[in-house]
C-alpha cells in the first residue's frame, strides 16, 4: 500500500521535472532539473529492487554525464537565454505532433489498460548486484568488451573533435 | 555434262563475276575488270545453249529445302522447262551484250567495277526469278532484281547536279515496285491456303484436276488480279508506270538491259506462268486485256512530243508492254512471248544505239540539239535504223511478225479494240520515225564544240549495235506464220507451249487471208507513217518545238498527260498531309509529351521532394515523429481489423 | 503474475514511460538549444530505460537489466561524443541556436 503510493508519487514529481527540463528557459536550469528527473528514476528502480541498476544511473548518469552538460554549458558561458523567440506555429506544430504520438503509442496499449484488472510485479532478486554480475559475466561478456572500445572510441573521437585548432578564430 | 551441274554454274557466274568485282576490280585494269564480268556472262550464255541441247520437257533440280511444316514444305528448287529456257537465253544472250557495251560506255566513269558488280548482280536475280519452280524463288528474283534496279538507276548518285534527281528516281521505281509487290505477296498467301503449295506444277495439276482442293472462281480471280498487280508493279502498266520514265536517269546500259529486256519482262513471263490459274478467271483477262490497251495508247501519246531521246525510248517501252499484256489478256501466252523476244532486240538495239549517240553527243540527250548524225556516226545511224523500222513494223523483221500476232488475235476477240491497237501502232510508228529523223538527218542544231567531238563509238560499243540489229532483222523466223510459201514453223510457240498449262491452250490457225490482209494493213500504215515523216522532217525542215510554243494536245503529250502531277496530288500530298497531322498532334503532343512528361515529372517530383531538406533540423525531426507516429498507427490497425 | 493484491502494477510503468517518451520528444521538437536538446534525447533513453526494468521485473528475467546496462554505456559514449561536436559547431558558428545550422540543404 505504502509502497505503491509513494511508487506513484516518485512517477508524478519525475514527470513534474521532466516538463520543467523542456519548459524552463534558462539551460542551467534545465541540467538541474533534470539531475533530479533522475534522482526520482533511481527511486522508482529501488521501488522495484533494481537496485545495481539505481546506483549506477545515479553515478552515471546524473553525475558524470549531466555534470559534463554543465562543463559545457558553462564553459562556453551559454547560460544566457539566448533563444530568439519561437514563433507560435513552431510551439503549435511541436507539441501536437509530441501529443500525437503520445496518443498513438497510447491507443497502442489500449487493450492492456482498459483490461479491467492490472498486473501485479513481484519483487525478486533479481536486480541485486550479485545476481547481475553473474549475468553479466556469464552470458552478456562479449558486449562488454566490445562496450570498452566503444568507449576508447569515443574518447578519442571525443579528444580529436574537441581540440583547439592552431589559428585564432573570429 | 550433268544437267545439275550446268544449271549451277549458269547461277554460279554471274556471281562469280560480281564477287570478282567487288574485291579485286579496282586495282586492275578497267579491260580486265570488265571483260571478266562479260565473259561470266558469256559462258552463262554458253551453258544455257547447252542446256537448251539438253533439256526435253521439264526437269525439276532441288537445291535444298528451306522449311517443312505439317501440310507443307518449302523447297529450293529450280525448274528447266522450254519456257524458263527461252527466258534464260534472252537473259545471258542480251546481258552479254549489254555487258560489252557497257565496257566501253562507262569507260570513263570512276564507279566502274562497281557497275559490273551491279550488273551481274542483276543477272543472277533475274536467273533465279525464271528458273524457279515455285513462286517463293520467283519471289526471290522479283526483289532481287528490284534492289538491283534501285542501286543501278541511282548509281549516279552523288553526281553535283543530278544525284538527287537520280536518287529520287531511284527510289520511285523502287516503291512502285513494292506496291505491285504487295500483290504478290498477296497471291502467294492466297495460293498457300488454297493450294497448300507454291510449286507451278502442283498447283497447275490441282487446278486442273480439283483434286482435293475446293476454291471458289473468287479466290482464282483474286489470286490473279493480286498477280496482275505484281505484274503492272515490275512490268509498267498503269497504275504503276510511272518510275519507268524516270529511271531513264540511270546509265543507258542499264535503261537497256533492264527497262527493255530484262527486269520489266518479269511480269510477263509471271502472267505466262501462272497461265493456268489466269485461264480459268476470264474476268482477270478482261482487266488485262482493256489496260494493256489503254496503257499502249496512253504511253504512245505521251511519246509522241518528249524531247529526250532516252524519254521517247521509255514511254515505247511502256506501250510495247501494253502490246504484250493485250496479248496475255487475250490468252495468246506464246505470242506474248514471242513480242517479248523481238522486243528484247529492238528495244536493245535502240536503247544502246541511242547510248553511242549521248556518247557521241559528249552527253547531251536532247534531241532538238542534234541532227544530221549519220554522216558523223555511220554504224549508229545504221543499226538505229533498223531498230526503228523493227519496232514501228516494218514488213517482214522481226517486229512486224511478233506484232501482227498480236493484233490478229485481238481482231479475231474484238474488232473494235484492233482498230483501237491500229491507233497505237500509228502513234508508235510516228513518234519513232521523229525521232529518227530528228536525230539523224537533217541539220545540226547543236553548238559549234558539241560538233567537233562527235565521233563514231569504239568498237566494243558497236559490235552489239550489229550483232542486235541483225536479230532484229531475222528474229521473225523464229514464229513465221503460216501464209507464204512455206507452212509457218510458228516454232516459237510450239516449243514453248510444252510448259505447264500451255498446252492445254489450242490457238488455232487464223486463216492464211486474213492474215495477209492484216499484215498488208499493218505494212501500210508503217511504210504510209515513214513517208509522211520523211516529208514532215527531211524535206520541210519541220524540228521540235520549244518548250513555251506548245499548246493543246502537243502541251498536253510533252506533259506526259500531266499523270506525275495527278499522283502527286491523289497521293503524295494526302500521305504527306497524314504524315505532318500525325507529326504534330500525335507525335509531338503525346509521345513526345509523355515521354518527355515522365522527365518532366520526376525532375518536378524531385524538386518538390528536395524541399524537404531544407536544413532546419526542427523539420526533420518533426518528420521522424510523425513518420514514427504513422507507423505504430499502421500497426495497431492491423492488429485491431485483422486478428 | 498476479494480479491486483501487489503494491505495483506494470499499467503504471507502461503509461510513465509513455508520457516520460513523449514529454521528451516534445522537448526535442520545441528546444531550439543544442545542449538542452541533448538533455531531451538522454530524458527519452532514460524513459525506455524504466519501461525496460519495470519488465524485467515483471517477468522475474535478468537480461533487460543488462539491457539497460549497456544502454547507459551508450549514452555516455554519444553524450561525450555529441558534446564535442556541439564545441566545435560553437567555435565555428558562435551560437547554438539549431534553426542557424542550416547549411546543409538543397539550395546550396
Amino acid at each position: 500500500m505504502i509502497s505503491s503510493l509513494i511508487t506513484q508519487i516518485l512517477g508524478g514529481l519525475a514527470l513534474a521535472s521532466a516538463l520543467m527540463v523542456i519548459l524552463s528557459k534558462h539551460p542551467v536550469r534545465s541540467v538541474l532539473y533534470l539531475v533530479v528527473t533522475f534522482f526520482f528514476i533511481s527511486g522508482l528502480y529501488i521501488m522495484m529492487n533494481a537496485q545495481f541498476l539505481a546506483i549506477v544511473n545515479i553515478i552515471v548518469y546524473a553525475g558524470a554525464i549531466m555534470v559534463l552538460f554543465l562543463f559545457v554549458l558553462m564553459l562556453l558561458n551559454l547560460n544566457k537565454e539566448s533563444e530568439p523567440l519561437t514563433p507560435m506555429i513552431s510551439k503549435v506544430i511541436a507539441i501536437s505532433s509530441g501529443g500525437l504520438l503520445f496518443v498513438v503509442l497510447l491507443g497502442a496499449l489500449k487493450n492492456v489498460l482498459l483490461a479491467g484488472k492490472t498486473h501485479g510485479m513481484t519483487l525478486s532478486n533479481i536486480g541485486l548486484v550479485k545476481q547481475l554480475g553473474n549475468e553479466l559475466f556469464t552470458h552478456y561478456v562479449v558486449p562488454f568488451e566490445i562496450s570498452s572500445i566503444l568507449f576508447i572510441s569515443a574518447m578519442v573521437g571525443a579528444i580529436l573533435l574537441a581540440k583547439k585548432e592552431n589559428l585564432i578564430l573570429e | 555434262m550433268n544437267v545439275s551441274t550446268l544449271l549451277y554454274l549458269l547461277l554460279s557466274l554471274p556471281l562469280v563475276g560480281a564477287a570478282f568485282n567487288v574485291f579485286i576490280g579496282k586495282r586492275l585494269s578497267k579491260n580486265i575488270a570488265g571483260g571478266f564480268s562479260t565473259m561470266m556472262i558469256g559462258l552463262c550464255f554458253v551453258l544455257a545453249l547447252m542446256l537448251f541441247n539438253q533439256i526435253d520437257g521439264a526437269q525439276k533440280i532441288k537445291a535444298f529445302n528451306l522449311l517443312t511444316l505439317s501440310n507443307f514444305s518449302l523447297d529450293v528448287q529450280f525448274l528447266l522447262d522450254s519456257l524458263s529456257l527461252w527466258m534464260t537465253l534472252i537473259i545471258t544472250g542480251i546481258g552479254t551484250l549489254i555487258h560489252l557495251f557497257s565496257m566501253g560506255y562507262m569507260a570513263t566513269d570512276e564507279g566502274y567495277s562497281k557497275f559490273f558488280v551491279y550488273l551481274n548482280l542483276f543477272i543472277f536475280a533475274m536467273l533465279l526469278l525464271v528458273l524457279g519452280s515455285n513462286y517463293f524463288v520467283l519471289f526471290f528474283g522479283w526483289e532481287g532484281v528490284g534492289i538491283c534496279s534501285f542501286l543501278l538507276i541511282g548509281f549516279h548518285y552523288s553526281d553535283a547536279e543530278k544525284g538527287i534527281a537520280n536518287s529520287l528516281a531511284a527510289r520511285k521505281a523502287f516503291v512502285m515496285n513494292r506496291i505491285g509487290d504487295v500483290g504478290l505477296l498477296f497471291a502467294c498467301f492466297m495460293l498457300l491456303t488454297t493450294f497448300h503449295s507454291l510449286e507451278f506444277d502442283q498447283i497447275a495439276t490441282a487446278v486442273d484436276s480439283h483434286s482435293g482442293f475446293t476454291f471458289s472462281n473468287l479466290t482464282l480471280l483474286g489470286i490473279t488480279l493480286c498477280l496482275f498487280l505484281a505484274a503492272t508493279g515490275k512490268s509498267a502498266q498503269i497504275p504503276l508506270f510511272t518510275w519507268l520514265p524516270d529511271a531513264m536517269a540511270g546509265p543507258t546500259p542499264v535503261s537497256a538491259l533492264i527497262h527493255a529486256a530484262t527486269m520489266v519482262t518479269a511480269g510477263i513471263y509471271m502472267v505466262t506462268r501462272s497461265n493456268f490459274l489466269f485461264e480459268l478467271a476470264p474476268i482477270a483477262k478482261d482487266v488485262m486485256l482493256y489496260i494493256g490497251i489503254a496503257t499502249s495508247l496512253a504511253a504512245a501519246f505521251m511519246a509522241l512530243r518528249q524531247n529526250d531521246i532516252k524519254k521517247v525510248l521509255a514511254y515505247s517501252t511502256v506501250s510495247q508492254l501494253g502490246l504484250m499484256v493485250v496479248a496475255l489478256g487475250l490468252g495468246a501466252y506464246t505470242v506474248a512471248i514471242f513480242h517479248v523476244t523481238t522486243h528484247a532486240f529492238f528495244k536493245a538495239l535502240l536503247f544502246l544505239g541511242s547510248g553511242s549517240v549521248i556518247h557521241g553527243m559528249h552527253h547531251e540527250q536532247d534531241i532538238r540539239k542534234m541532227g544530221g548524225l549519220r554522216k558523223a556516226m555511220p554504224i549508229t545511224h545504221a543499226t538505229f535504223l533498223m531498230g526503228t523500222l523493227a519496232i514501228t513494223g516494218f514488213p517482214l523483221l522481226s517486229g512486224f511478225y511478233s506484232k501482227d500476232e498480236i493484233i490478229g488475235h485481238l481482231f479475231e476477240a474484238n474488232i473494235g479494240l484492233y482498230g483501237v491497237i491500229m491507233f497505237s501502232v500509228l502513234m508508235t510508228a510516228v513518234y519513232m520515225f521523229r525521232l529518227y529523223f530528228l536525230t539523224f538527218h537533217g541539220r545540226f542544231r547543236g553548238t559549234e564544240a558539241q560538233w567537233s567531238y562527235v565521233h563514231e563509238s569504239p568498237l566494243n560499243m558497236t559490235i552489239p549495235l550489229v550483232i542486235l540489229s541483225v536479230l532484229s532483222l531475222v528474229g521473225g523466223i523464229l514464229n513465221l506464220p503460216g501464209i507464204f510459201f512455206h507452212k509457218g514453223s510458228h516454232w516459237l510457240s510450239t516449243y514453248l507451249n510444252k510448259s505447264y498449262g500451255l498446252h492445254k491452250i489450242h490457238g488455232h490457225e487464223a486463216s492464211p487471208n486474213l492474215t495477209l490482209a492484216l499484215m498488208i494493213v499493218a505494212s501500210l500504215v508503217c511504210l504510209g507513217t515513214l513517208g509522211w515523216a520523211y516529208q514532215q522532217y527531211v524535206k520541210k525542215g519541220s524540228v521540235a518545238k520549244d518548250d513555251q510554243d506548245l499548246s493543246g494536245w502537243e502541251r498536253l503529250s510533252a506533259r506526259k498527260l500531266f499523270w506525275d502531277e495527278f499522283y502527286h496530288r491523289i497521293w503524295v500530298l494526302p500521305t504527306q498531309c497524314v504524315g505532318t497531322f500525325l507529326n504534330q498532334k500525335l507525335e509531338k503532343r503525346v509521345f513526345l509529351a509523355g515521354v518527355f512528361g515522365v522527365a518532366q515529372w520526376s525532375k518536378k517530383g524531385g524538386e518538390i521532394m528536395g524541399r524537404l531538406q531544407n536544413g532546419k533540423l526542427s523539420s526533420y525531426l518533426m518528420w521522424m515523429v510523425f513518420g514514427l507516429t504513422m507507423l505504430v498507427l499502421v500497426f495497431i490497425i492491423k492488429a485491431t481489423f485483422w486478428n | 503474475m498476479e494480479t491486483s493484491s501487489a503494491p505495483l502494477n506494470i499499467e503504471f510503468f507502461m503509461v510513465l514511460s509513455l508520457l516520460l517518451f513523449s514529454i521528451g520528444m516534445v522537448g526535442v521538437m520545441l528546444r531550439r538549444n543544442m545542449i538542452v536538446l541533448l538533455m531531451c534525447i538522454e530524458l527519452m533513453l532514460n524513459s525506455v530505460n524504466l519501461l525496460l526494468v519495470a519488465f524485467s521485473t515483471y517477468y522475474q528475467l535478468a537480461n533487460a537489466q543488462i539491457f539497460v546496462f549497456f544502454i547507459v554505456v551508450v549514452a555516455a559514449a554519444e553524450a561525450t561524443v555529441g558534446l564535442s561536436i556541439i564545441i566545435l559547431a560553437y567555435r565555428k558558428l558562435r551560437t547554438i541556436d539549431i534553426s542557424l545550422f542550416n547549411q546543409i540543404n538543397d539550395r546550396s
